[in-house]
């Protein structure tokens, strides 16, 4: 399992081999944080900005 | 093997079992939308797409790209659009002789408020554009009316399109019916004393029986609008009956499958791979 660092509060973040660009993890600081790929093609992390209401249910 | 696209922005629980399911039964390409880059008239190898964006305004370009490509989206984008927009939605539903809630559209402040005297109050009052109830309203009388759309010309052109809807007064819950292709896998009623029943918006979640007149009108509706796969929200009223209130075209499914026991994905998944082998 790949480790990362979490942007908010700078802990390790456990990301499961399998993780895709979209996936939501909760982290342990109490943020949800978005898997992307960076610049480079690399799974990275950042907060999540919730579900833009432009739709849904 | 049958190979499809899977068109999505965000991964929630209702993505990954989608994602789950047509592994099990295809070669499937995820396809992160906001990362990726669309060209109208490229090209890609695919039998079938889904389209799983969450943000309609993705969702909708992704699929014209996609449909570019000459690769099937479910939903296609005439789908998407007039399932999005409001009153396209209750046109078609209408001319398809549909029961739909009485609607009005007003087109200034004055004029919302005259819609909403119409309807004799309360009304309730929606955006064009846009769902998990949020920015409905329910107004009560004519201050209320003009209050909230004072408030809407503020926030965009969109919505300067007042959309002034008759209240129906259902008992305190109102149903949410999935349809793929010809059938009605399952049904919930979402149970608030709220008038907004959206469990989005914090409503309790029921199996819902699915009868044979809700299943016609379901169907019916999905049809009307081009949708395969669609969340139909419904209302029990006193004295009409089912009445449709909009489709869902890109339907969030994970407390029907939770309540009712449906493997909503795995029958999304199997429809999809179905039509793929046409
Ligand atoms: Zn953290």
């Amino acid at each position: 399992m790949p480790t990362l660092k979490c942007p908010v509060c700078g802990n390790p973040v456990e990301v499961p081999d399998d993780a895709m660009p979209g996936e939501l993890i909760e982290h342990d600081c109490g943020v949800v944080l978005e898997v992307y790929r960076d610049q480079n093609g690399n799974l990275a992390l950042r907060p999540f900005e919730g579900v833009q209401e432009d739709w849904g249910e | 093997m049958v190979k499809v696209f899977f068109l999505y922005d965000v991964l929630r629980l209702d993505e990954k079992m989608l994602l789950d399911r047509l592994r099990a039964r295809a070669q499937v390409e995820p396809l992160h939308v906001s990362s990726s880059i669309l060209e109208i008239g490229g090209y890609a190898e695919a039998d079938v797409a889904l389209q799983r964006s969450i943000s309609f305004y993705r969702a909708m370009s992704s699929t014209v790209a996609v449909e570019s490509w000459g690769i099937r989206v479910i939903n296609n984008s005439l789908a998407l659009a007039m399932a999005e927009d409001k009153a396209w939605s209750l046109s078609v539903l209408y001319q398809h002789k549909i029961p739909v809630p009485r609607t009005l559209l007003a087109y200034s402040i004055d004029s919302a408020v005259e819609a909403a005297r119409k309807l004799g109050f309360p009304v309730v009052m929606k955006p064009l554009m846009g769902s998990w109830g949020r920015l409905a309203a329910l107004a009560s009388d004519e201050e209320a009316a003009r209050a909230i759309a004072e408030h809407r010309e503020m926030l965009g052109s969109m919505y300067k399109v007042h959309y002034v809807q008759e209240y129906i007064d259902k008992p305190g819950r109102d149903i949410r019916a999935m349809c793929i292709g010809d059938g009605v896998p399952a049904a919930i009623y979402r149970v608030s004393n709220h008038w907004i029943t959206n469990t989005a918006r914090g409503g309790r979640a029921e199996p819902a029986k699915v009868d044979p007149i809700l299943e016609d009108l379901v169907i019916r509706s999905c049809k009307a609008l081009k949708v395969e796969v669609g969340g139909v929200d419904v209302v029990e009223d006193p004295e009409r009956g089912y009445v449709v209130l909009e489709v869902n075209a890109v339907p969030e499914y994970k407390n029907i499958a939770r309540v009712t026991g449906v493997d909503i994905a795995d029958e999304i998944a199997r429809y999809v791979v179905e039509q793929a082998k046409r």
